[in-house]
């Protein structure tokens, strides 16, 4: 590693760490919550991008897996079944079921053309938010559109996160205490993320998505490695779906749309898929942005005295504009893996 | 490449009424093919005489309608290409199909897959197996990228190489699956005169370190120089088998080639 | 029986709407390999115009049959400029870039139009103006009204006009060329990029008329109705054999009577544990069943893979 490397690495790291103490400061509690979610959605993303990125297929109902571990998480730790499980049981239990999930999935479908595969995990996704709405009949599981409650706080052994701890004179309220555990996620995740590309199983993955028929004719069985990828991809799912309930306190059918795998999705490519670093930026922006045009209505008033346009529209067409115009600028992503950018300036 | 001497004789591959149908196409009629270890077969044949569409069916790609093929004493898993480089059949491609974006030395890498082992748990803790097994991965890939005369290419992007370094590079990548049989779908088109003698002598290497060679070819002189056995398709079926001397000699290959009449 | 049949004409009508959808999906994707994920906002747009045009000229007096015909064309004429400028904006300069680049600029504009049109036509559900007559044979004990027999009939009309286009003319020669091979089709003088506008064009209009007939017979608008109709049509598409414009027609009415007799049978088969509310698990299985089976879907021509 070079100097200038390390020193880049080393402003992140201190970056990171002062981040959540500087915004609470200044912009206040919602910000740091608005953190929590990014940093949710960079693991969400970074496992997509398994999918997607490394193996080269096309998931459009990612965020099934989401839900899965989300479900998971609040039925075996809320008053729903009077259950109420350990931190370090259900995280693995979500990952654990949503990789079931994946080769549930994968099994019947892994032989299809991307596009194909796409439609299908697109229904798989609607599939699963379907049986999450009406399984509150004829026997209560889910408790249908109304969603989950009362769910257990995020607590990691002796330490329950909502509470504020005071270490040397600064406050570290709940937002904070859950953005450092969302954050140890994401650094176990990146790490995996390095390990699994640069291991014999992620140079099969990247033969396959260059060339899947030569790879079979060298040997790869292609069936199983694409379904190991949708089973790893699902688990990092899996693990912050059982965050996202923890963090959220109740859950509902209604965070587990389409939409939502289509964002992540976006985030993935946005950022460039492949590469890590481009994944954590597009999930970052993509999250941290429509928050930040929230503000767009106090901007109309401050300009022009008046809210001449509904701000909740405006934030939208605007984060939709955004997302055109960042991919006809860098149809690569913004921070595109070697091998891609190699692809698309050849392709030139 | 350290193999213990190949026998002669004893079939180590051996179709038996190979046929394929593409709707209403007759590709493959009847084809019987034998070839032993440590021998150098030809397939030669005019354009659409089956030739590719037979390596596909012996490389596991296509599942054949009608007949049997036996590799080293037992039944080829059809239709399973994986499967069939697994039991020792690799092969290369008539039209070129590296992994381009891929460095030449993780092509050959990738080679390795089929007969090694690291899984998910050993890349994630990064045992001290995995490490032992990655090393010697790209070690063997190394040897093999000199074996084939690429090795100051290794850091290259594989789709950058030229013509005939990626000819190499592909039987460099299959060599590191450990086949028992190579075949090579037309190794020498596109190359020159020098560039074919050095492919012969690499392919004769090969050969001697105890991979036996199929491969299909359009120069029938190079082909004839090279190959102890020649077998010629026409139409999907197999017109004539035996030594260079006798195919080239046979009439109905002087037919196939230069028309009706030249006999 | 009556239900079977009752559930058939209300399926036939909802697929002829799918597959109107559909065509434009699979026109597209047969030439470019792209889902165009915003063409269910167009058919959106295509519905909200007709709506306004309807209650502006209802407003004027005009009788409703020339109304309605005014609102369809200017629908059609606004739904076609918009198909032209998706091409432009978001795919033309990305015809080169990796292949997923394009669906993102596609699900930004579906953004953009569905924000746009909550600006133009406000959140709430609009209602469309009845200018159909409220009519309906009965036969059998199955009721068929007219608006699903003018939806049906209208349907197959543009989709006989669509196929002749493609099959008989010189334009529809120069698509299906574009499609097989772009580089080739160029080299015989084809105009490829004005065969790939042409293309979104001709989607376009189409689904403004199912824009219509969904305002229609739902009888409301509201600016996110394109996104299930799309998803929908897309999935028929898929069904039948994306690209295949016949797979799209019968993708199209298959799922709508799959949807149709999924909502009105769930509930007997499986002894009343599920209800209606889980025909869409119905319509997806379906697709997946197919596809396990047809990997290329019904009418998909089997891509062999040159080795």
């Amino acid at each position: 590693m070079n100097a200038r490397a390390r020193f880049i690495n080393w402003g992140a790291a201190v970056l990171v760490l002062v981040l959540p103490f500087a915004t609470h400061a200044l912009l206040g509690q919602g910000w740091v919550r608005i953190l929590d979610f990014a940093l949710l959605y960079v693991l969400l993303a970074l496992g997509l991008n398994i999918v997607v990125g490394y193996a080269g297929l096309l998931d459009l109902g990612y965020v099934a897996f989401f839900a899965v571990g989300a479900y998971c998480y609040a039925l075996l730790a809320s008053p729903q079944f009077e259950l109420h499980w350990p931190l370090w049981a259900l995280l693995p239990m979500g990952a654990l079921l949503a990789a079931c999930f994946g080769v549930l999935l994968g099994t019947p479908t892994l032989g299809l053309r991307g596009d194909y595969l796409a439609i299908v995990t697109l229904g798989f996704g609607e599939i699963i938010r379907i049986f999450l709405n009406n399984l509150n009949a004829p026997v209560n599981i889910t408790n249908g559109p109304q969603g989950v409650n009362l769910i257990d706080p995020l607590h990691v052994g002796p330490w329950f996160l909502e509470q504020t701890y005071h270490v040397g004179g600064i406050e570290i309220p709940l937002v904070i205490n859950v953005y450092f555990l969302f954050l140890a996620a994401v650094g176990l995740a990146i790490r995996l993320s390095q390990r699994l590309e640069g291991s014999r199983i992620g140079r099969a993955w990247a033969a396959i998505r260059e060339d899947e028929l030569a790879a079979a004719s060298m040997g790869l069985n292609t069936r199983n490695l694409k379904l190991l990828a949708f089973a790893m991809g699902a688990t990092f799912g899996g693990v912050s779906g059982g965050l996202f309930a923890g963090f959220q306190g109740f859950v509902s059918p209604e965070s587990f749309t389409l939409q939502e795998s289509v964002m992540i999705l976006c985030m993935v490519v946005l950022g460039g898929m492949g590469n890590i670093a481009g994944v954590v930026l597009g999930a970052v922006l993509l999250s941290v942005l429509p928050e930040a045009l929230r503000g767009l209505g106090g901007l109309q008033e401050f300009l022009f005295g008046k809210v001449w346009v509904d701000p909740s529209n405006l934030r939208l067409l605007v984060f939709g504009i955004a997302l055109v115009l960042m991919m006809l600028l860098r149809p690569e992503g913004l921070l595109p893996a070697r091998a891609r950018q190699r692809e698309f300036h050849e392709s030139q | 490449m350290s193999r213990s001497e190949a026998s002669q004789g004893g079939a180590l591959l051996e179709a038996v009424g190979v046929g394929k149908r593409f709707g209403g196409l007759r590709a493959l009629h009847d084809v019987s093919l034998a070839l032993g270890e440590g021998t150098i077969t030809g397939l030669i044949g005019p354009n659409g005489a089956g030739k590719t569409t037979f390596f596909n069916v012996l490389t596991g790609i296509y599942k054949p309608d009608t007949g049997t093929v036996h590799f080293a004493g037992a039944p080829l898993p059809a239709g399973r290409p994986h499967a069939v480089a697994e039991r020792g059949i690799a092969r290369t491609f008539q039209n070129i199909r590296l992994f381009p974006n891929m460095t030449v030395l993780e092509n050959v890498m990738v080679g390795r897959h089929v007969r090694t082992q690291a899984g998910v748990l050993g890349a994630v803790f990064k045992t001290a197996a995995t490490r032992r097994e990655e090393a010697a991965i790209a070690a063997s890939a190394r040897g093999l990228l000199d074996y084939v005369g690429i090795a100051g290419q290794a850091q290259r992007v594989a789709g950058t190489l030229s013509y005939g370094d990626q000819r190499r590079l592909e039987i460099a990548r299959a060599l590191a699956t450990e086949p028992r049989l190579l075949a090579l779908d037309e190794p020498a088109a596109g190359m020159n005169a020098a560039e074919r003698m050095r492919l012969a002598d690499l392919v004769r290497r090969v050969r001697d370190d105890g991979t036996a060679i199929l491969l299909i070819e359009h120069d029938v002189k190079w082909v004839a120089r090279l190959c102890d056995r020649i077998t010629v398709l026409d139409y999907g079926e197999r017109i004539a088998e035996g030594s260079p001397q006798e195919v080239l000699a046979h009439p109905k290959v002087i037919e196939a080639y230069l028309g009706r009449g030249a006999a | 029986m009556d239900i079977f049949l009752q559930q058939l004409v209300n399926g036939l009508t909802l697929g002829s709407i799918y597959a109107l959808v559909a065509l434009g999906y699979t026109m597209v994707y047969g030439i470019m390999e792209l889902i165009n994920f915003a063409h269910g906002d167009v058919v959106m747009v295509g519905a909200m115009v007709a709506l306004t045009a309807l209650q502006i000229l209802t407003g004027w007096g005009l009788p409703s049959g020339i109304a309605l015909a005014m609102a369809v064309a200017l629908a059609m004429v606004v739904c076609m400029g918009l198909g032209l400028a998706i091409e432009r904006v978001a795919y033309r300069p990305l015809r080169r870039a990796p292949k997923l680049a394009p669906l993102i600029t596609a699900i930004g504009l579906s953004i953009v139009l569905q924000q746009l049109a909550a600006l133009i036509w406000g959140r709430s559900y609009r209602s469309f103006p009845s200018v159909l007559p409220a009519d309906s044979v009965s036969w059998h004990g199955v009721i068929i009204t007219s608006i699903q027999a003018l939806i049906i009939v209208l349907a197959a009309l543009l989709m006989a006009a669509l196929m002749l286009l493609v099959k008989r003319t010189a334009l529809g020669r120069a698509m299906r060329a574009t499609a097989q091979n772009p580089g080739v089709a160029q080299l015989m003088g084809v105009n490829t990029d004005r065969i790939i506008a042409l293309t979104f064009v001709l989607g376009s209009a189409l689904a403004a008329v199912a824009g219509v007939m969904v305002a229609a017979y739902y009888n409301v608008g509201n600016y996110t109705m394109g996104f299930m109709l799309g998803l929908k049509a897309f999935t028929a598409a898929v069904l039948g054999g994306i690209g295949n414009l016949p797979g799209a027609m019968l993708g199209g009415l298959l799922l709508g009577v799959v949807e149709a007799m999924g909502a009105g049978y769930i509930g007997d088969l499986t002894g009343g544990y599920f209800g209606s509310n889980y025909k869409d698990v119905f319509a997806f299985l379906v697709l997946i069943g197919v596809l396990v089976f047809h990997p290329n879907g019904l009418l998909g021509s089997r891509a062999r893979e040159k080795v």
